[in-house]
């Protein structure tokens, strides 16, 4: 059963249904949108890889401050492009759909906060992350002390083995005590 | 410093080495490289071309990174936690010793140091498989599917081995990788699927982990479609392309989808959560539809019971009353009867199709079907109410579990800025009010946290006391006019009532009559549109400081008036319509309760409606047009949601009178769905202040659990105790009760077998001692469930206090570690610090 972008297989459907949290609709419905981010002759390769701007163009990803690091996650591009194939853009609406947990959910978030890819949120990617938060217009933003100040809350708050870097689990150990996230990470299609 | 060194991971080398998420050898061989450098110093062999190099190059770059450390902005941390002392004497003399190593890290270190586990586990994929190895593990032990002993060994300490240890490169993670599948393999298949869900890779290695797990499965299975011609196959293909169509179709249909994502795009969680709550609420009421509409309804409306002289013409007015024309139909209560149904098995015509229970034709109750009305009511009501009870507290317990975490510490900050993002909001202008409204947020926070509350004077003190009394004293007050005044207009109702009874009906126009009913509906319906907006003037005289006390106080005023509302009115109803039903000329109280309800939920759906168009769009027109503001009203979530739960406590408590009230409730909750998502899209704007949703929704399914269905199940239950003799399914029997009784009885006389039956019956149902009995071991469940929560606090606090001695442990071994590599590096500094430390 050949499985070229704009046809999904019956064996491929159930078997992403089992690996991601998503439903056969929802899988369907993914790939309908995704196929229409494709041109004409992509339609007919297999795994296409779609690049980043394009699917920056999907209203769901629009005007999300961390819509670029979204893509750089969940992409397996080998240039780092942050291109997504239709299996990497199944994962992204995996994790943020309903019925992830909120392990996977967390430890996502975690890998879109950290914005230089090391493994922990340092100082520097706090600071972006707030930077994202607050918007990059000059009147949103905070002041150089305010933001000195509120990182050094946010370590003092999260950083339990005072390493000076929130990692992985001192990151889901905060998450875990906001019972909104859950309902806050989502994207629905 | 001391407890918070901060590796600097700016420096340039640093980020030169730095590994990507992928690439796994330069992270996983670093232990070795550390083991290494230890046997290396250990050696004693002190220029080494290696360690020449590495002193050239760490030179050169201290060189370089001076200027990096100036302005970086760990510098500044560092003298901000410079500041906090709780500095160790040891490192305190180092720092003296050595104020340029201080903090500063070799690159050596600094590659240690970022290759740790715990900062690898995040983007790492052979830490990923190892930690899900061993939750396999955990799971199969749990499982007890007797795992090999090799794989026993191997996993009594899972932490260190988990993240090798043992010199892992591309080989170790290969054979962990193995392992991962053999367990897999070994789990069943639902816990497989459930695993490889949760893990945090990407679908293409988690098919590959799947395919490998599945290898030996599907090598026994053969292909079996080898012979399958060309047009079979294209069938099977068109047929599925169908099949798939049709389910993207279903799922467009899914309740609601577009408009609440477009409101959740918009408004963010805390308006959406309105709508789920209401979303919630139908199928609740579709339940109870379901279950009273097939068992009650439909049976009763099948055979209808000869129709009574002088019914009453339709005029229209019905509709709003609920009387006249429907009083005598399947709407309420009276029209019930009390005898058995059963289809007809004589041959004269399906008109005379129901017979009397005691008139028993054996014959007939053997070869037809028969069904006992007053005890299917009965059971009905009881076992709906008691599964909407159970799905009640069931998800009220889910709901606190997942709201009200064991934790003392509240990192207030950590929390906004890691959580406060709602990637559902799509629209730009909200995205653009959101970062606003975060950028507020934590000034005022930061704001809050350096000041650490002002005190105020004593006289400020009083001053806010006398204010919040007077704002109670206001709010107290009106609500107990409110209710004395509902209190004397059902007496004065109650009373015209009897004299019309008195002066005989002719001399008054029977519309008139029939309207004046709708005057306590309309008055109650006013008071709770009206009382919420003194509530939030008080509120607003009050100004406090959290938005969340404030939205407390709100929620417990508003409480307040509808609960004593409610309270008048069942009194009304049960103390003075059902004491006596006869000096109003009533010959079935219930279905009269039953109209009651039914215009109030009617007026309140009216109330709301206006409420929507003059509260929301004409106030919106009236500020930006005459006063010239840009902001729209803020859509009011808790006050919004209480009258949900007023309308769902009218409901619930006329189920049993009037058992289509879920119907209209239903007809109620999707009308309303549409005027209000029609009237946020149009009027308001995102609200400004943070609004908790998981908590406040638990407060409300609280709410809805605690006085609304609890208060309404009791008064029902009275009713079950005492129903009126004259009219509804039970006119024969004493209580209620008596039906399952009857019944039992009945089975008992044909079938002596069923004693045992009987007596149970008797005793469950009869005897209190039981219910005491279960009262007292859920009780104790409860407390034992405290004691569990409360001894598991203990423990947090207690690992809490040990990661913080393990994070001092690291800091204090990668210290000497550094210290060492100094020592050897520079004589005269080895000198130095030998002098410090010693």
């Amino acid at each position: 059963m050949g499985t070229t972008a704009s046809q999904l297989g019956k064996d491929m459907l159930s078997e992403y249904q089992e690996l991601t949290f998503l439903t056969k609709q929802e899988i369907l419905l993914a790939h309908k949108r995704f196929t229409e981010l494709l041109t004409k002759d992509e339609k007919d390769l297999p795994n296409t890889r779609v690049p980043m701007e394009r699917i920056l163009t999907l209203p769901e990803l629009k005007s999300n401050p961390f819509r670029k690091r979204i893509c750089n996650v969940f992409s397996t591009s080998e240039y780092k492009d942050g291109g997504l194939t239709f299996e990497d853009f199944l994962d992204l609406l995996s994790a943020f759909s309903d019925s992830a947990t909120l392990e996977i959910k967390s430890h996502y978030a975690f890998r879109i906060f950290d914005f230089d890819d090391d493994g922990t949120l340092d100082c520097r990617d706090l600071e972006k992350l707030v930077n994202c938060l607050t918007g990059e217009t000059d009147d949103t933003r905070l002041t150089p002390e305010e933001m000195r100040q509120l990182i050094n809350n946010i370590l003092e708050e999260s950083d339990i083995d005072k390493d000076g870097t929130v990692n992985l689990s001192e990151f889901q150990h905060v998450i875990s005590r906001s019972p909104d996230f859950v309902s806050s990470f989502k994207i629905v299609l | 410093m001391a407890r918070n060194v901060a590796f600097d991971l700016n420096h340039p080398l640093m980020e030169a080495g730095l590994e990507s998420p992928i690439d796994e050898e330069g992270v996983h061989d670093s232990f070795s490289q550390l083991i290494a450098e230890q046997s290396q110093n250990g050696g004693a062999s002190d220029s080494d071309a290696f360690e020449l190099q590495e002193l050239q190059r760490q030179l050169d770059e201290e060189e370089r990174d001076n200027v990096a450390y100036l302005s970086g902005p760990g510098r500044e941390l560092r003298e901000f936690q410079g500041r906090n002392q709780r500095d160790t004497e040891w490192e305190d003399a180092e720092t003296q010793a050595d104020p340029l190593i201080g903090e500063r890290w070799s690159s050596a270190t600094m590659k240690i140091l970022s290759s740790m586990p715990s900062r690898t586990i995040g983007r790492n994929r052979g830490a990923i498989i190892s930690q899900y190895y061993n939750r396999t593990m955990q799971l199969r032990r749990r499982r007890q599917s007797r795992p090999a002993i090799r794989d026993f060994s191997r996993s009594a300490r899972p932490s260190i081995r988990g993240y090798g240890i043992e010199t892992d490169s591309a080989e170790a993670e290969v054979s962990k990788r193995d392992r991962l599948v053999n367990n897999l393999q070994n789990l069943s298949v639902s816990d497989r699927i459930r695993m490889l869900r949760a893990m945090p890779l990407n679908v293409s290695e988690k098919s590959e982990l799947r395919s490998l797990a599945l290898h030996k499965e599907k090598r026994t299975l053969s292909r079996r479609i080898p012979c399958c011609s060309q047009l079979k196959y294209y069938i099977i293909n068109g047929v599925r392309q169908g099949w798939y169509s049709w389910l993207s179709f279903m799922h467009s249909l899914h309740l609601w989808q577009v408009p609440l994502k477009r409101v959740s795009g918009r408004f963010g969680s805390g308006v959406l959560s309105y709508f789920l709550f209401l979303k919630t609420l139908l199928f609740f009421n579709v339940f109870l539809f379901l279950v009273t509409g097939a068992f009650m309804v439909l049976p009763q409306a099948l055979h209808p019971p000869a129709p009574s002289a002088g019914r009453p013409s339709f005029t229209g007015l019905e509709l709003l009353t609920g009387a006249g024309y429907f009083s005598d139909t399947v709407m309420y209560y009276g029209y019930y009867c009390h005898y058995i149904l059963r289809t007809s098995c004589r041959d004269d015509g399906g008109v005379h199709n129901v017979s009397l229970s005691n008139g028993t034709r054996p014959d007939c109750v053997s070869k037809h079907l028969s069904y006992n009305m007053p005890l299917a009511y009965f059971f009905t009501i009881g076992v709906s109410s008691f599964l909407t009870c159970i799905i009640l507290v069931y998800s009220m317990s889910k709901s606190f579990g997942q709201s009200f975490r064991i934790d003392k510490s509240h990192s207030i900050l950590a929390i906004k800025t890691f959580c406060s993002w709602d990637f559902k909001v799509i629209k730009k202008s909200s995205v653009k009010l959101m970062s606003e409204n975060i950028c507020t947020q934590l000034k005022e926070l930061l704001a809050e946290v350096s000041h650490k509350q002002v005190k105020n004077t004593r006289c400020q003190r009083l001053w806010r006391l006398m204010v919040h009394g007077l704002a109670w004293t206001i709010c107290v007050a009106s609500t107990t006019a409110c209710v004395l005044a509902i209190y004397y207009c059902s007496d004065h109702m109650h009373q015209n009532l009897q004299l019309f009874l008195h002066r005989g009906v002719s001399d008054i126009n029977p519309l008139l009559n029939e309207a004046s009913l709708l005057a306590l509906p309309v008055l109650v319906s006013l008071i709770n549109l009206l009382l919420p907006g003194l509530f939030n003037l008080a509120a607003w005289m009050e100004d406090y400081e959290s938005p969340s006390v404030r939205t407390y106080v709100s929620i417990g005023r508003n409480l307040m008036l509808k609960v004593s509302v409610l309270g008048v009115l069942c009194y009304h109803w049960l103390g003075r319509v059902a004491a006596d039903p006869k000096i109003i000329g009533l010959k079935c109280w219930e279905s009269f309760v039953g109209q009651e309800l039914y215009r109030f939920l009617l007026m309140d759906f009216i109330f709301t409606i206006l409420d929507t168009l003059f509260g929301e769009f004409l106030w919106r027109l009236f500020s930006e047009k005459v006063l010239k503001r840009r902001r729209k009203p803020v859509f009011d979530i808790a006050r919004n949601v209480l009258e949900l739960i007023y309308g769902q406590t009218l409901a619930w408590l006329g189920v049993l009178f009037t058992p289509v009230l879920p119907a209209v409730q239903i007809l109620k909750l999707l009308l309303l769905f549409y005027i209000k998502m029609s009237s946020v899209m149009m009027n308001c704007q995102a609200p400004r202040k943070p609004y908790r949703v998981s908590q406040m929704t638990t407060v409300f399914i609280t709410l809805l659990c605690f006085p609304s269905f609890l208060g309404a199940s009791v008064c029902v239950t009275y009713t079950i105790i005492t129903p009126s003799s004259s009219c509804g399914p039970f006119r024969e029997l004493k209580t209620m009760f008596q039906a399952g009784k009857r019944w039992v009885e009945e089975l008992e006389k044909d079938n002596p077998n069923l004693s045992v039956l009987a007596r149970a019956h008797s005793y469950l149902v009869e005897n209190p001692f039981f219910l005491f009995v279960g009262a007292g071991i859920f009780l104790i469940v409860i407390y034992f469930h405290s004691q569990v929560v409360d001894g598991q606090r203990k423990i947090i606090g207690l690992l809490q206090e040990q990661i913080e001695n393990e994070g001092d442990d690291k800091k204090f071994l990668i210290t000497r570690l550094q210290t060492i590599h100094e020592q050897k590096r520079t004589p005269a500094r080895r000198l130095a610090s030998q002098n410090s430390n010693c």
